[in-house]
Formats: structure tokens, sequence, C-alpha cells
């Protein structure tokens, strides 16, 4: 590194796992007052070096320099201690205690040798407020939802006094405006001389917070950039590794206009549930993908739910192919062939310790029913194909799927519902926390499915996404649909002007 | 009195509803079932298993279990009786070391626990195998205990009305649930006890000393078990290889109907309280009414079971509430934002 005194610098790390060597001699360095982000494939070792730096995982080599001396934590205790504060990827609380004790937990303020309860939570709404988050914080943290456990995560990470801040991911669950506010604390934290990791894999993100890029590709460095001279073209090909030209064609838009004599085959009419989503119609064609857009906690997953037979439906009705049908389980969904990956794949999608192989037949072999077995050979072919499909880096199907990074995890989910062939698929956020290449295999994937004829209910915080993939889209806010538009009528700017002002 | 009660302390209430209900009910057939000395007797009788029960809801907390608590009283029993009666040592120095002995045991399952990965309920088994042989090797026969200093405490007491005392079992019985209600609630190492409980690979990225906190835990178990055992041989004053047997599973009764979930992170020392006083009530009633010891075992048996079936329901309670916590998220300009 040319600058001297760095905050932190790691010389020639490497950790290897089983089969793989998630980081393979990797310098990095971290300069008082910059945000670096970390940048990089799935798998490409980013939470790795993370967790080699905070002590959560043994390195196998290299030496780590805090303020000039060499450290070595064995436990994120030592390494909170010695003034590196963290958010790991997926929210890490306790969802059993309250908001307040969750963001001091183990630093908690006391008084005559005992905690002080009433400052702590007192202090616990003055670290919310710098995130401009109002939440009572008496509460249990598991009465939130996943964004503001998130938020509630940061605001625990930020408010120690430390000397660097690491951040992974914090973003892939939150709204854009949730996300300003942390990007103004982040500057604010900047200012006063902290270093600040910064993970994501939103380009924009990176170019709107971001002093300089470090990338990482399957384990090894491949490159410090200074951000305000770099494009996103550059950035993109030395993630993957690709010549320039070869992305500069992405997925072809195919807003073919609802088609005159589009079969329906969902028809839903006045659909309501107190408290999650107002009554709404929706029409869902065959072979048709409609798009869900609105802010985080606008009733997009609440539709899910109710489609997908989670939660029950207070009013309205449902049929199918013409035909009234009552979704009263997920059971009945399946069987009618519909099929849902959830938004929060950490409580509701993986089984860690089953393997790759196996988080991927399961739905397949509970719809077939337990008795009928799927043969060894056809379960490792279907996940086979899938992990090519997908392109799931691992060295095998059988690796425990906690094992994979999180982006991976999320890949393997979507592959253990497409691998039902279902006619309706819900897709809740499935390409949070995905790199920009499976993102776009991802969404290529939505397009080929209907084109097979499946009928895609996909919701996204990335309106980018949403317009590249939608014949139609639904627009919702406050847990009211507030319009639809179709074909031509969709681009980012109308659903945003949609949503901040209701109709056009 | 406002009706409305926090959802997180429904378990509790609904404890001390059950407590009270049963009270009232034993009451209303035996007069003499309110009686101040059959009170006091509901803590002299049980004031070992309360010890005991205080360490394993902490235990149970942190999502563990301790399975050595009832052959510990027969250890820490026989070890007493055999320093005091066979070589005569000074009784105050004889609860010391068994004491420190049961805290080593426990410190030892903890480590074993901790470092070793090895599952609690398996370590814990051994423990109570552990214990139970080397009280059978120490003495098979009882024996009984003379010794004129054990004698003094044992009779000693603060006087409630004539005849009717709050002896030092009772006293060591409420200091100990007031000494641990406040580490529970008022100490660091408390709320971790209850974090690791709730997410143990969170609580290790929170930067929390996991080891350190599960370590003493243990101990603090194995320290508790023993002192039930010097408290059981105030009462019964004879150091017994067979004493103490099924306790365990009585604390673990205990600590359950108090509303502490066995998946740990989320559990009430004051709900143990009223378990203990629960099961003194059940056992005393059996006493009144001539009935088989075995209906103690049948109404223990059903309580549990309400009451697990009571925690499922509020569990789902929670997840429904879910949707309603309100947040606000302030946007810079001023205008607020609702959502879920
Ligand atoms: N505990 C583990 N055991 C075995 N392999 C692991 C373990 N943790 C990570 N790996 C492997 O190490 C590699 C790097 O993973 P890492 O989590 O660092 O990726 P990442 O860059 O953070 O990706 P993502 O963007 O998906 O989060 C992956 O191939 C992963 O499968
Ligand atoms: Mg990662």
């Amino acid at each position: 590194m040319p600058e001297a005194d760095p905050i932190l610098s790691m010389r020639r790390i490497s950790k290897s796992f089983p089969g793989v060597h998630a980081l393979d001699k990797v310098d990095f360095a971290l300069q008082r007052g910059e945000v670096r982000a970390l940048m990089g494939e799935n798998g490409a070792g980013k939470s790795t070096l993370i967790k080699v730096m905070t002590g959560v995982e043994e390195r196998d080599e290299g030496r780590i320099f805090l303020d000039g001396r060499e450290i070595d934590p064995h436990s994120p205790h030592e390494a909170q201690e010695l003034g590196i504060s963290t958010v790991y990827q997926e929210v890490n609380l306790i969802p059993t205690l309250t908001v307040a004790e969750n963001i001091f937990l183990g630093r908690q303020p006391t008084s005559m040798g005992s905690l002080d309860w009433k400052k702590m939570n007192s202090s616990a709404v003055a670290a919310l407020d710098r995130l401009n988050l109002e939440l009572n914080v008496k509460r249990l943290l598991s009465d939130y939802s996943l964004a503001v456990q998130q938020m509630v995560a940061i605001a625990r990470a930020v408010d120690v006094s430390a000397k660097m801040l690491i951040l992974d991911e914090p973003t892939s669950s939150l709204s854009v405006e949730e996300v300003e506010q942390l990007f103004a604390v982040m500057r604010m934290l900047k200012a006063e001389g902290l270093g600040i990791v910064f993970v994501t894999h939103f380009l924009d993100q990176v170019f709107d917070i971001s002093d300089t890029i470090t990338v990482l590709r399957g384990g090894q460095l491949v490159g410090n950039f200074v951000t305000a001279s770099t494009t996103r073209v550059q950035l993109i090909a030395t993630m993957m590794g690709k010549e320039l030209k070869e992305l500069e064609r992405g997925p072809a838009r195919v807003a073919s206009p609802d088609a005159p004599g589009a079969e329906s085959l969902i028809e839903i009419k006045g659909l309501a549930r107190k408290g999650s989503i107002e009554p709404f119609d929706l029409r869902l064609n065959k072979g048709e993908v409609l798009g869900l857009a609105g802010l985080l906690g606008a009733g997009r997953t609440e539709i899910a739910n109710l489609l997908f037979g989670i939660d029950k439906a207070e009013q309205g009705n449902v049929s199918i192919e013409g035909e009234e049908t009552n979704i009263s389980s997920p059971r009945k969904a399946i069987a009618e062939g519909f099929a849902l990956c959830p938004e929060d794949r950490k409580s509701a999608g993986i089984i860690g310790d089953l393997s790759i192989r196996e988080n991927i037949f399961l739905a397949l072999q509970a719809s077939k029913g337990w008795f009928r077995l799927i043969s060894r050979k056809t379960q490792q072919e279907i996940a086979e194909r899938y992990i090519t499909m997908l392109s799931i880096s691992t060295p095998d199907a059988d690796k425990k799927i906690k094992e994979l990074s999180g982006g991976n995890q999320q890949k393997a989910i979507v592959a253990r519902w497409l691998a039902l062939h279902p006619r309706f698929l819900i897709l809740d956020e499935p390409t949070r926390g995905i790199d920009v290449g499976a993102k776009m295999e991802i969404q290529n994937l939505i397009l080929s499915l209907s084109r097979e004829g499946i009928s895609i209910l996909f919701i996204s915080s990335e309106l980018s996404e949403v317009v590249r993939c939608s014949q139609r889209v639904a627009v919702l806010r406050d847990h009211v649909k507030i319009g639809e538009m179709s074909g031509d009528q969709i681009d980012e700017s109308a659903i945003m002007h949609y949503i901040a002002e209701g109709a056009r | 009195m406002k009706l409305r009660v926090d959802k997180k302390y429904m378990p509790i209430v609904a404890t001390i509803a059950v407590a009270v209900l049963l009270y009232c009910m034993i009451g209303f057939i035996y007069p003499k079932f309110f009686s101040l000395r059959v009170f006091v007797n509901f803590f002299r009788d049980n004031a070992f298993l309360g010890v005991i029960a205080v360490g394993m809801t902490l235990v149970i907390i942190t999502g563990g279990i301790d399975l050595s608590v009832g052959s510990m009283i027969a250890f820490v029993g026989v070890f007493c009786a055999y320093l005091m009666e066979k070589t005569k040592l000074n009784p105050l120095l004889v609860f010391v070391l068994a004491l420190s002995a049961g805290s080593l045991i426990g410190f030892l399952m903890g480590a074993l626990i901790h470092f070793f990965k090895a599952p609690p309920f398996i370590v814990t088994l051994a423990g109570m195998f552990f214990c139970r042989g080397v009280a059978n090797m120490i003495s098979l026969e009882s024996i009984p205990i003379y010794n004129p200093t054990f004698n003094a405490i044992m009779r000693f007491g603060i006087p409630l009305r004539h005849f009717i005392m709050v002896p030092t079992t009772v006293l060591i019985f409420l200091a100990v649930m007031l000494v641990f209600l406040y580490i529970a609630h008022f100490t660091r190492f408390g709320r971790d006890v209850y974090a690791i409980g709730g997410s143990p690979q969170s609580a290790l990225l929170m930067g929390l000393r996991i080891g350190r906190t599960k370590l003493l835990v243990y101990t603090l178990s194995g320290f508790l078990s023993a002192l039930g055992g010097i408290v059981y041989i105030l009462n019964v004053p004879a150091g017994n290889s067979l004493a103490g047997v099924g306790t365990e599973l009585d604390a673990i009764a205990c600590v359950v109907i108090g509303g502490t979930l066995l998946t740990g992170g989320v559990g009430y020392l004051a709900g143990t309280f009223v378990g203990v006083l629960i099961q003194a009530i059940i056992k005393t009633f059996l006493t009144f009414s001539s009935l088989s010891s075995w209906w103690t075992e049948i109404a223990i048996g059903v309580l549990i079971m309400i009451f697990i079936l009571l925690q499922r329901s509020f569990s789902q309670l929670s997840v429904l509430s879910r949707a309603h916590a309100q947040v606000k998220l302030r946007k810079p300009g001023g205008a607020e934002t609702g959502g879920a």
C-alpha cells in the first residue's frame, strides 16, 4: 500500500476449508476515514476475510496489524476489545431478548455494579435515533421484521466507539430510505476518522459511498481501485474475470404487452387480511411474469404469504383456471402446483446441516410423499443440474449448505423450488445478496421459465430488475394495491412516481 | 390493577394463577390446609428442591440440562456425614469442602460441554452416575449425624409464632432465590446466560464470552446442587447414598412449570419459585388425603403437559403479534412512513 499508517493491514492471508481455498495470500488495508468497498462474486471469500479479521475463523497463514501493532484475535470478543466492530452477513442477534438488550448486550450501562435498565433503554432509543429509527426498545427483537432487525444490528455496531467498522452486506434487506440513513451515519463516522469496510453487491451503493474498492475473485485479490476513477463495467469485469464486451449485452427486455388471447391462470378478487393487506384484485396469465413493486413493508411479502396459504385470507376469493379454490395451507398450494421461494432464507429456507443435494430435492420429495423415495441417482442428477444451471460455487453437491457463502445458499433455495416444476412460482426477493453475474442468471432464468409457460410472481426491491423481467407490474403502497402497469408503461421512474404520488 | 399483562410475563401469570387456584381448592376441602404451619412446611420440605431448581433454571436457559443434581444430593449428604461423624471435622469446614467439591464437579462437566462440544445431556448423565457411585463408595449404609454444632444449625430458625419457625433451610432457599433473581436480571453474566440460550451463534458473533459463561453456569449448578444436598441433610440428618433419586426430574418439572422453555433463551426464576410451590402443594395435599403418592407423579405429569400446551399457544400468539409491531422511520424531511 502506498499510503502510510493504515488502521488495519492484513498480509498474505490464507484460509482453506475442506475442498476450497477460501482465501489465497490476500493483502488488505484500510485507511483512517475511508470507506472501502469489498467486492466479489458469491463465494469469492469476502465474508471469510471478515471472519478472519475478527477472529471467528482461524487463518492458516498471514499476519494482521492494527494501528501498526500485530494482532491475533481468536474470538469476536477479542476483536471488539481491540476496536473492531462488525455487522456480519445475515442478522446475528438474539431474537428472544429486547431490542435495547440486543444493542447493549455485553456492554450494558451499570450503576453501582448492577445493570441500569432505564439508562440502557434510553440509550437504545438514542442509538436508534442516529439511524432515524423509532422503535419500542422494550419489545422483543423477534417482534420486528428482518429489515428492522438489520437496522438494530447496525445500530449496535455503530454505537460502539470503535476504530473500524465492518459491514457485511448490511443493506440487502433494507429499503432505499433506510440505506440513505445508513449512509448518512457512515459519512459521519468517516468524518470522525473511522475506517469502514463495506461489503455489498449493489453497484450503485458502492459508487455512492465508497472511496476505494478491493475486489476478490475465487479467494484471490484481483484489484484495488479508487472509486472516483473507476467505471462500473471495469469493476464488474474484474469481479467476474471476463472481457468487457461479454457483459454489455444483458438479458433482453421481454415486455410483450398483454396478448389478447392470453389464458388466465389465477384470478384474485378482493382478497384481504386485516393488518397485512387491504382488498385487492389481481390476475395472472399463463406464462406471465407479474412484478410486485413497492417499498419495504408495503405488503409484497404479505401477498405472497396469502397466495401460498401461509396466512389465511379473511375475505375475497381466488380462482385457478376459472375454478374457485380455497388455498388454506402451503400443502394445498403445492398440490395446486404453486411454489414459493421465501424472503428470509435463514429462518424459512435453508436447513444448514443438510447437504446442498438434500436441500435442493427437499420440496420435490415432500410433494411426492415420503414413501416414494427419489433415488439417490436422480437426486444427484437434479442437484447437479441446478448447480450448473445457477452456477452455485461448490466442490460437490454433498457439501453442507451452511458452509456455502450467503449468495450461493440463496441460489440453492431457488433451485429447490425450480425442481418442483411448478405452474405458478412466487419468488420473494430471489436475488437478495446475489452477485451481479448470478443476478443476471436468475433474471434470465425467470424469462426462460415464463417462456415455458410458468407464471411467476416476482417480488424485488430492485426496480430495474422488476422492470426488466415483468410483463406487468402491480404497485403497492402501505398495504394497498394502488395500481398496475403493463407493457411499455413500465419503467423505473414511472413506478417510483407511482409509489410516491399514488395516481398519475 | 390493570388487567393487561405484557405477553412476556404471561407464562408466569399463568403459573401463579394455577398455584393460587390449587391452594384455594384444596384449602376448601381441608380447612387446615390454610394454616401457617402447613404453609411454612411447603418451604421446609422443598427447600432443597428449590435451591437445586434455581441452578437448573440457569442451565436450561442456556439451552442445556443438568442431570447430576439428584445424585449430587446423595454424594454431598454421605460426604458431609462421613466427615462429621467419622473424622469429626468441624461442620462449617465440611460444608465448605462439600460446596467446593460440588462446584468442581460442575466446572468439570461445563468444561467437557464447552471444550469438547459434548452434549450436556450425556455429560451430566455421566456426572449423575459418577456422583451416585462416589456416594456408594464412601458408605453403603446410611450415616446418621449427631454432631452438636450441626444440630444447633439444624434447630436454628426465626420464630413466627410459638412452635412455628422459619428454619435455616428455608432461609437458605429464599436467600438463594433473591441472589439469583438479582444475578439473572441485573448482571451482565445473567443477561449473557439468556443470550446464549437464545442463539449461541449470534451470541458468539456479538462478542459475548460464551465459554466463560457456560463454565460458570455449570459450576453454579454444581455449587447449588451441593448446597441443596446440605439443605437436604439439615432436614433429614443422615447421609444416605440413596437420597435424591429422581430429584433432577422434579427440578426440571419445577422449571418447566415455571414457564422456562427447554429450548433455551426464555426463562423465569420467579416462575421456578412458583413451580416449586406447586409441587409442594400437590405433595402436601396427598399426605392430607391419604391418596397414594403415585398421584403426585400423575398430577405433575398432567400439569407439565398443560404448561407445555400453554407455552405453545403463547409462542403462536407472539408470532401473530409480530405483524403489529410498529416501526417508524423518519425521513430527513420529517414525514413519517409506517410499516411492519
Ligand atoms: N464454514 C465453512 N466450511 C466450509 N467451507 C466454507 C465455510 N465458510 C465458507 N466456506 C467456503 O468458502 C468460500 C468463500 O465463502 P465466503 O462466505 O467468504 O464468500 P462471500 O464472498 O462472502 O460470498 P457471498 O457474496 O455469497 O456472501 C465459499 O466457497 C464457501 O463455500
Ligand atoms: Mg458473504
